[in-house]
């Protein structure tokens, strides 16, 4: 690995997300996945002579609810052309920000790193269409013909840059996964990596030493996925690790990350790269958005993942949280239990034992099926356990009941499972009764010998067939060795 | 009124069709056979077309008559003949913009501005000669044929618009739609003897005009006289909501004053050194008219007017250069097919495009490179602004501005083979494309072989009205009216 040779890698990301509006960015078409070829498509989108873009106003206003759930400041921007030839780009320029994006100057908070990647900008633009190479080579050099679908040309995007803040290929998943959620909770995209309605490209670099400076960074595309994004990293660290180690330079290029060989290849080289001469779009106004209109788009926001967990954070009597407790709060908020750990924890359940169950219990149990848990019910649940009533162990076996069929009594499934706890008179007989059995023990006990509770609690336990609960007891033990009153 | 039966159909003004067609005394299909006639005995020799498209006219002239003969009210352009530059689209209709590239390409959508003649009851006639993609002053640089001067045959129409200013010269068509990015309407409107108006940038909807230089080109019409240009314009202006650069409450309306009494009227100081003697005559008694018809003409210098041209030569070359990326032989028009991508672009490009576009996309690109973008496409945007502040200048100690439309007469067919000789054409012209403001030009005089003079008056941004009335008053002193040679 190349940590074992003493190098440390530097990951920025450009994320690309498509917006869930209705129509194209400068058309009236509809921006839908999945169409027959060619269908969505209209002179603007293909770009005919003749033909002017205008913008979409909700694609400015989803701009600007990515640029605020990000705690970007929002700005006056304007539209630039990118110069390219390409048959999927009809009008061989694409329409997008340049120097003046709408968004700028954002974090992300990464949940268990307790670290914040800087976000560059967020700018808009729209997407290129979509270009099939028929023949060995996959691409267009050597393809014996080409196919271009033009439905997706024109579709509006957010593109998405980040600082290169991460050092390690975990934190970049963690950025995307984070930074998807955040987009979610947004309401401007569906996210969807598997539809491209998500893309990603690393910037990836290896130095030795963090006062070094940067290293000569590959950009990697063809990411489609988490699992891609942490593969490809790795594998372009170690590849520029093995290359400096052999005394070579690394050449800036753009890289191609193969799925399939788990590698990446050079795609151009920064010599090869386009001038795109970017330069004013004369067919499109400045966006100058008014602080009315971005307050009351601010305003609409829902709650977001970060502000989520923060109040989930504060629900605990402290400010420091192991790393699984983070990735307890972060479940939590990334499946919506949130809400039911707070209504626990308003009920009087201490803050981890709801934490806990939510995050490691229900999450698990909604994972293997897509259910639903009543939150009256759950906090009910949890409020037993923190009272002492049932077990842990009887509460997980309790929740997985009613995870299956919330409409479920819980008072029904504790008598079912015989998790009806013994009342104190009866608890207090149970271990009386034992003690008298056991005098020596007792007495070992109440000299201080603490070790010995366990073994009261297990002889309760098997004396009354599990129904018996081991805090009680315990706590009943406590109340005897210090009372005067001896037995 | 009553129509005269000696008066030809083809000689009669715009507001006179209208008013024939509409009250049923001539129809619009006598009128639009009047003017093919014309064309099939004339145009062989001037070319002003491209395509005639005699039957469709004569459908749409059916149209018109049938619905006067139901009742229904007619649109102010009733039975006008319009002939269209061919760089408009107008739907299921071959639009080449003069190029070989886009030979046979049929637009799927017509134009807003030509919807809105369609809408006003005017009928189209044909597509109009070009410069190739509005390229040029003298039409010359068409990729089909060049296009003669009616008034003379031995001399060019001015260009990039030259076909739809001989049209109206030679009396095919009543009126004609140019696009003007540098001068192309008033230059060729100035060599042929005919109005030619550039209006406000906004005004007319861009919409379906095939981009030359985006944030210059304007569409605007040709006429015989001022007051038909008006309502042309009156027709072609309003905002359209597919044109981002449209202004919200575009209007203008052919009602306008003409009287200069107290009107400040400044003459370009820069524009008045580098013209011929005939020019220079022309501008004097222009002048002289406006002075004796009571408004203070004076001489105004706008001093970063004379940058225009260089400044220009980077801008529009720059937005062309993209503009022109998407004819690749990818989607529509010429392909040559190549061994690769690459070679299929090159190949069709090379063919596709002639000297002076390629010309221009070279320049245009060179301007936009990593490296030489600040020195010049930026340095240019510069000059743009000084030209805004000089003009705002020259606008508050004055009314309205004139000079000559262009610096010569009609030049000679193939007497301009250097590229800048040609540039040149335009220097008066170009400076109110990159301040955006309306510009027109009106025949006022000619030189001593008769050949037309044209007067440019230019106003600010939205300053049509004043600019009219100015034109007006100028029509009320001008020599008269050019004739086409074979009816002299």
């Amino acid at each position: 690995m190349f940590e074992d040779q003493g190098f440390l890698v530097t990951i920025g990301l450009e994320v690309h997300c498509e917006l869930l509006t209705a129509t194209k960015l400068f058309c009236g078409c509809a921006n839908l996945f999945g169409q027959s070829p060619n269908t969505s498509i209209c002179p603007v989108c293909l770009g005919l002579p003749g033909s002017l873009p205008v913008i979409n106003a909700q694609a400015v206003n989803y701009a600007i609810r990515i640029g605020l759930a990000l705690n970007c400041a929002i700005r006056p921007s304007i539209f630039h052309r990118k110069n390219y030839f390409y048959p999927d780009i009809p009008k061989d320029y694409q329409v997008s920000q340049y120097d003046e994006p709408i968004c700028v100057n954002g974090l992300v908070e990464l949940p268990t790193y307790g670290k914040t990647v800087n976000v560059i900008r967020a700018h808009m633009e729209e997407d290129t269409g979509k270009s099939t190479h028929i023949g060995e080579s996959g691409r267009i050099h050597g393809a014996l013909r080409s196919l271009v679908d033009y439905n997706r040309a024109g579709v509006p995007l957010v593109e998405i840059v980040s600082a290169p803040d991460m050092s390690s290929a975990d934190e970049a998943r963690e950025y995307v996964s984070e930074l998807r959620a955040i987009l979610i909770a947004s309401g401007a995209t569906d996210g969807k990596m598997e539809e491209g309605s998500l893309r990603v490209d690393a910037n990836v670099s290896v130095r030795r030493d963090p006062s070094d400076p940067l290293g000569t960074r590959c950009e990697i595309k063809n990411l489609n996925s988490l699992k891609s994004l942490g593969r490809a990293i790795t594998f372009e660290a170690k590849r520029q690790s093995e290359l400096i180690s052999q005394g070579q330079t690394i050449k800036q290029e753009t890289r191609h990350w193969n799925e399939d060989q788990g590698s990446t290849s050079s795609l151009r080289s920064k010599e090869e790269a386009n001038d795109y001469r970017y330069f004013p779009e004369p067919d499109l106004m400045p966006l100058v958005p008014s602080s009315a209109m971005v307050d009351s788009i601010r305003s609409s926001l829902s709650m977001l993942p970060p502000e989520r967990r923060s109040r989930l954070r504060n629900l605990a009597d402290t400010d420091t949280f192991t790393k699984s407790e983070l990735e307890q709060i972060q479940t939590c908020v990334n499946v919506s239990l949130d809400e039911m750990v707070i209504s626990a924890v308003d009920a009087g359940v201490p803050f981890k034992l709801a934490l806990a169950r939510a995050s490691n219990e229900v999450t698990s149990l909604f994972q293997e099926a897509n259910m639903l848990l009543d939150k009256d019910k759950f906090v009910y649940l949890v409020q037993l356990e923190a009272n002492g009533k049932l077990s842990a162990t009887q509460t997980k076996a309790i929740l997985s009941k009613l995870v299956i069929d919330s409409s479920r009594d819980v008072n029904e499934i504790i008598a079912e499972l015989g998790f009806v706890g013994l009342s104190d008179d009866e608890t207090r007989v149970v271990l009386e009764k034992i003690i008298l059995e056991n005098p020596n023990e007792w007495t070992r006990f109440t000299e201080g010998e603490n070790q010995l509770g366990g073994f009261f609690v297990g002889k309760a336990m098997k004396a009354s067939k599990g129904k018996i609960n081991g805090r009680e007891v315990m706590s009943l033990m406590e109340q005897l060795r210090n009372s005067t009153v001896g037995l | 009124m009553k129509v005269d039966k000696l008066m030809s159909l083809i000689d009669i003004s715009a507001r006179e069709i209208s008013l024939l067609v509409s009250s049923g005394q001539v129809s619009a299909t006598e009128i639009v056979q009047a003017h093919l006639d014309e064309i099939s005995r004339h145009d062989g020799d001037v070319g002003a077309f491209l395509l005639v498209s005699g039957e469709s006219a004569l459908e749409q002239a059916k149209r018109v008559d049938a619905k006067r003969a139901n009742g229904e009210i007619m649109g102010v352009l009733a039975g006008v003949p319009v002939a269209l530059k061919d760089n408009m689209a107008l739907r299921d209709i071959v639009t080449t913009c003069g190029s070989r590239i886009l030979e046979g390409w049929k637009p799927p959508y017509t134009a807003t501005a030509v919807q809105r003649l369609i809408a006003a009851d005017a009928i189209l006639i044909g597509k109009t000669n070009l410069d190739e993609f509005a390229m040029g002053s003298s039409t010359e640089n068409s990729a089909y044929f060049p296009t003669k001067n009616p008034i003379d045959m031995t001399k060019v129409p001015g260009g990039s618009s030259g076909g739809s200013a001989a049209s109206v010269a030679a009396h095919f068509s009543t009126l004609a739609i140019g696009s003007d990015t540098g001068g192309s309407i008033r230059q060729p409107a100035g060599l042929c003897g005919v109005v030619g108006v550039k209006p406000t940038y906004g005004m007319v909807s861009r919409y379906g005009l095939v981009a030359f230089a985006s944030s210059l080109d304007q569409i605007g019409p040709i006429a015989r006289d001022v007051d038909d240009a008006a309502l042309a314009l009156q027709v072609l202006v309003g905002h359209d909501k597919r044109d981002s650069t449209s202004i919200p409450d575009a209007s203008f309306s052919a009602n306008f004053l003409d009287n200069v009494a107290g009107l400040r009227i400044g003459v370009i100081q820069e524009m008045t050194s580098g013209i011929s003697p005939a020019v220079d005559k022309t501008l004097k008694d222009a002048m002289i008219h406006l002075t004796k018809l009571g408004a203070i003409v004076d001489v105004v210098s706008v001093p970063s007017t004379q940058f225009g041209l260089s400044a220009y030569y980077l801008i529009a070359p720059a937005e062309a250069s993209s503009n022109l990326s998407r004819f690749d032989g990818v989607r529509y028009g010429l392909r040559v097919t190549g061994s690769d991508i690459n070679e299929t672009y090159e190949q069709t490009r090379a063919k596709g495009f002639g000297p002076e576009v390629k010309r221009r996309i070279m320049l245009g690109t060179y301007a936009l490179s990593a490296g030489y973008y600040d020195a010049l496409y930026g340095k240019a945007q510069r000059v743009r602004t000084l030209i805004l502040e000089d003009f705002a200048k020259a606008y508050s100690s004055f009314d309205a501005l004139i000079s000559p439309t262009s610096p010569t007469v009609a030049f000679g067919l193939g007497e301009k083979s250097d590229p800048l000789s040609m540039y040149l054409a335009d220097v008066c012209t170009i400076p109110s494309n990159l301040a955006g403001h309306p510009a027109m030009s009106v025949p006022f005089g000619t030189d001593d072989a008769g050949l037309p003079i044209g007067i440019q008056v230019l106003a600010p941004a939205r300053g049509e009205s004043l600019m009219f009335g100015v034109a007006r008053a100028l029509q009320s002193g001008a020599s008269a009216q050019t004739q086409p040679v074979w009816r002299r």
